[in-house]
């Protein structure tokens, strides 16, 4: 108890004489206190004109009835009101977190099984099955959309095998179809997002120490305990890295459904960031698109941190 | 807590960041804008002129005849340069409603017609009345009045198919039935002359095996064209003219209306269409049936060049017939995308003057000769007897017996997007009723229309 004071005030002189040093050895090298902040000035101003200005013009927009033209009326939450009440809108959402499993979970969980599999094999040609696993990220995705078109086509290459292989009764319109439609949009992403999550793994994988593995087996660990025991663990950082991108990826996920589906049939597949550029732009309803916009924002922001939350707390 | 301050700051500079007037303020046109000056249409009183004109004729057959158009225009007013802009259809859609609302719009500019377009541009006051133009060039009695109808409405934008005219357009258009004639004389049918000939013969098709109708409608459009020309047979006109217009005092709540919808259901059920109609775009089965697939397409006339150009001179085109023998029935249609002039556009009457050459009596000549159906005169002047001939003479009996009815989705701007598109492709997949459509179209219409 008495000791505790005295070691308050060193504690707190010697913080003052760092202090004291810093500030001086700022003078030393010729630089004020502001000076940090005039650095970061053009930057922060390259943000606001394009990051946050836009935002806060897109916050603004959704609380008018507004069709791009005429002068907007003020509406209140009305937009957000409809967004909340209208079915084909909330359905909307409700797709987009259906994918989150076809860009996200199903990607992760294959990559890590390839991953696994590249790293502890140690393939020849690890090279060449890492670029063909991450070339569709490299496609640009409206090629790739329009040769999954030609794939799940009812005269398209998937009920042509089917057909040759004698299950023809499975062959059908897929992107047609209410009830495959999303799931076939989904696949599509499943696709292109397996090569970037694995390619994100093996690196992790790439710098487990081998004294781990070596250890592992000494102690008589086969494969799968030696994945589930040092791999998985080890890679934690990388899984929250690939989720973060995945699923940001399946929220914004536009190009493709606008190439293969429009949304349809009867809206089976529409999701929020097609449904902005639909009601922006084909139905000029530029304040629903903007609250559409901006839940969508919040949407992505509020699961990533989830995401983030949920994995620093595994890793520590 | 930290970052729960950081995050309020975030927000806050970007709220303060956003202006905090009404969107669209600035765009109001003043009264300078809007006051008609004298018409000039003497090219060498316009001096030294630079004209900026955006449109959307990048297809072939239509590329070509623009392409000749501009440089005979360039030849004849040497003093007039022009400066084009050229982007697709659904380009022109996005960007189209922005160039407008600019202080220095464009001088002529190619808007789409119905409400969700034209009628919007109208209502914002960015469209120049073409009336004093149309007076002094009497572009009034040059074009058949179903056709004018498609660009003309009242100054607020609110009634449509009525009051000033705000666009002129170069080519004609009409949905109607193009049919394979080997599939049909193997049938052992002639070309339909009346609607029931039309229906017997899609009975007589399935009941040999082909597919009667080839349709796809991933995109949506499609099936509302084709229910269109369906209740052209069904519904009168006039109804069909207020309900597509999106005017109000009408309904599709009707037996007429309902009559149409009932039977596209009965012939979804009768197995007409192929399978997969859902998931084909229109381009997909245009091409399978050129190919050989289907006796019949319902489809635009539009679609000509593709279809002979895979076909030669397999397949033929004609008006959807009606009740009785040697007549046509009404049928959807109208111009291709008009021509306007901005309100803020710097030289109205160079651009009026570029309007009128190309929408002159030559022009048509020069439209037929490059393979496009011309708005006007199209009987007389189209010779010949392979699919653009049939189909300007279809086009050409639509507009002198018949009447040209606005596509449905011109009726509010959300019609398309939120009732057609997918209350059809329900209906396709056997999800909804003929009345449940008839409600959905119903509800959007009454919404806009305040009926």
């Amino acid at each position: 108890m008495r000791t505790a004071p005295v070691l308050n005030q060193h504690d707190e002189s010697s913080r003052t004489a760092q202090r004291g040093a810093r500030r001086s050895a700022q003078a030393a090298q010729g630089y004020g206190l502001a000076t940090p902040y005039l650095l970061l000035l053009p930057a922060i101003v390259v943000y606001a004109c394009f990051m946050l200005f836009p935002l806060g013009r897109a916050v603004q927009l959704s609380l008018y009835d507004w069709n791009g033209l005429t002068v907007g009326v003020w509406a209140g939450f009305d937009n957000y009101l409809r967004l909340a009440t209208d079915g084909e809108l909330r359905a909307a959402f409700g797709h987009a977190l259906v994918l989150i499993v076809f860009y996200c979970v199903i990607p992760i969980v294959l990559g890590l099984i390839i991953a696994a599999i590249l790293n502890r094999a140690k393939v020849k040609g690890l090279g060449f099955f890492r670029t063909i696993y991450f070339l569709p990220q490299v496609i640009a995705l409206v090629v790739a959309a329009t040769a999954w078109r030609s794939i799940w086509g009812l005269d398209g290459s998937l009920n042509a095998v089917l057909k040759a292989i004698g299950l023809g009764g499975l062959a059908q319109d897929w992107l047609g179809s209410y009830t495959l439609a999303l799931p076939a949009v989904g696949v599509i992403g499943t696709w292109l997002e397996i090569g970037l999550v694995m390619v994100l793994l093996l690196a992790g994988m790439g710098r487990i120490p081998h004294e781990l593995y070596e250890a592992a087996r000494l102690d008589g660990a086969g494969a799968v305990r030696e994945f589930f025991s040092v791999t998985l663990p080890s890679v934690r950082g990388e899984i929250a890295v690939a989720a973060t991108l995945t699923i940001v990826a399946a929220l914004k996920n536009f190009d493709l459904v606008y190439m293969t589906t429009h949304g349809g049939p009867g809206g089976t597949t529409s999701v929020p960031s097609y449904e902005v550029y639909n009601q922006a732009f084909m139905v000029k309803q530029v304040g629903l698109a903007s609250a559409i916009g901006v839940t969508l924002t919040l949407l992505i922001f509020i699961i990533n941190l989830i995401v983030n939350r949920v994995a620093d707390k595994v890793t520590s | 807590m930290k970052n729960k301050v950081k995050l309020a700051v975030l927000v806050g500079l970007a709220a303060s960041l956003a202006a905090c007037s009404a969107p669209g303020a600035g765009n109001t046109p003043s009264q300078t804008d809007t006051a008609p000056g004298a018409v000039v249409t003497d090219a060498a009183s316009m001096g030294d002129v630079t004209l900026t004109l955006w449109d959307s004729e990048v297809l072939s057959g239509q590329s070509a005849q623009f392409t000749e158009l501009l440089e005979g225009f360039q030849a004849k007013y040497t003093n007039i340069t022009i400066d084009r802009v050229a982007q697709g259809f659904t380009d022109m859609k996005v960007t189209l409603p922005m160039a407008l609302s600019d202080e220095n719009p464009p001088d002529v500019v190619q808007a789409n017609n119905g409400r969700n377009d034209m009628g919007a541009f109208v209502a914002a006051g960015q469209l120049t009345d073409l009336q004093p133009y149309a007076d002094a060039y009497g572009w009034i009695d040059r074009y058949p009045e179903t056709v004018l109808k498609n660009s003309m409405y009242t100054a607020d934008g609110k009634t449509f198919g009525e009051g000033n005219l705000y666009g002129l357009s170069q080519m004609g258009e009409l949905v109607g039935i193009y049919y394979n004639k080997e599939k049909l004389a193997a049938l052992g049918l002639e070309t339909p002359a009346t609607w029931d000939d039309f229906v017997s013969a899609l009975a007589a098709a399935k009941a040999a095996g082909e597919t009667p109708i080839m349709h796809g409608d991933s995109e949506g459009w499609p099936a509302g064209q084709l229910l269109g020309l369906l209740l052209g047979q069904t519904a009168p006109a006039d109804q069909l003219i207020t309900l597509g217009m999106g005017n109000p005092g009408s309904s599709w709540n009707k037996p007429d209306t309902l009559a149409g919808v009932t039977l596209l259901d009965d012939w979804i059920k009768a197995g007409y269409f192929n399978d997969g109609v859902n998931g084909l775009t229109d381009e997909a089965v245009a091409t399978q049936f050129a190919e050989g697939t289907g006796v019949f397409y319902i489809a635009g006339s539009w679609q000509v060049n593709l279809l002979q150009g895979i076909a030669g001179d397999k397949l033929g085109f004609i008006a959807p017939p009606s009740s009785s023998a040697g007549t046509v029935g009404n049928t959807l249609g109208g111009a291709s995308q008009p021509y306007a002039i901005p309100v803020k556009a710097q030289h109205k009457d160079a651009a009026a003057l570029f309007i009128d050459y190309i929408t002159s009596p030559e022009a048509m000549q020069v439209l037929v000769d490059t393979g496009n159906i011309p708005v006007y005169d199209a009987e007389s002047l189209v010779t010949g007897d392979d699919l653009l001939a049939q189909a300007s003479t279809a086009f050409g009996e639509v507009t002198t017996q018949g009447q040209l009815l606005p596509y449905l989705d011109w009726s509010t701007p959300t019609f398309g997007e939120d009732a057609m598109t997918p209350r059809l492709q329900d209906l396709f997949a056997q999800k909804i009723s003929p009345q449940g459509v008839i409600d959905a179209f119903e509800s959007n219409y009454a919404d806009s229309a305040g009926a």
